[in-house]
């Protein structure tokens, strides 16, 4: 999983049935110190995240499970919205 | 699998399901001779690992959702080991 915040949303009327109700948010990889961290992708969203939330995210067909059995064509899911988070 | 060290700890209270009770741990991804690779990770921690400690982490999904011992779940990172040493040889 990786930490990034979310930067904002996408609407898409015409897409996969599947995909119908599902929040697809746009997220900003983020590293330890909260800095950008790579580039910007859509991830769909499990647990009900909006912009400005810091959360972390999973890639690969993981991405998919929080909707079975519906089969989501998804690669990257909001799985959990970051409270706080210490380095040390 | 992969080298990484344990640089500190997530709070998250709303999360999946599938993630209630298991520890999540950031983790920085290191080469062989110690040196950071790449941006840190989260990943869920099955062995009880500490900050600072070295450990082994696996990064896919299945294996990370056997580790933490639970079908389907949404992960993809998981530490697996506590590393006590490395020793190349050549």
């Amino acid at each position: 999983m990786q930490l990034a915040k979310v930067i904002g949303d996408v609407v898409v009327t015409r897409k996969d049935d599947t995909l119908t109700g599902i929040t697809l948010l746009v997220l900003q990889p983020i590293g330890a110190d909260g800095s950008n961290a790579g580039r910007t992708l859509v991830a769909v969203d499990a647990v009900g995240a909006g912009v400005g939330e810091t959360v972390f995210f999973v890639r690969g067909k993981e991405a998919s499970f929080p909707f079975y059995p519906t089969e989501v064509p998804a690669d990257a899911g909001i799985v959990g919205i970051v409270d706080h988070w210490d380095v040390e | 699998m992969q080298i990484a060290r344990v640089i500190g700890t997530v709070v998250s209270t709303q999360k999946h399901p599938k993630f209630e009770g298991a520890k999540l741990l950031l983790v920085q991804p290191v080469t062989i001779d110690d040196t950071p690779r790449g941006t840190p990770l989260l990943a869920i921690d099955s062995v009880g690992a500490g900050v600072r400690e070295k450990v082994l982490i696996v990064l896919e999904g299945r294996a990370a959702g056997e580790a933490l011992g639970r079908k389907a779940a949404p992960v993809d990172a998981a530490i697996v080991g506590i590393i006590d040493s490395v020793d190349i040889q050549e």
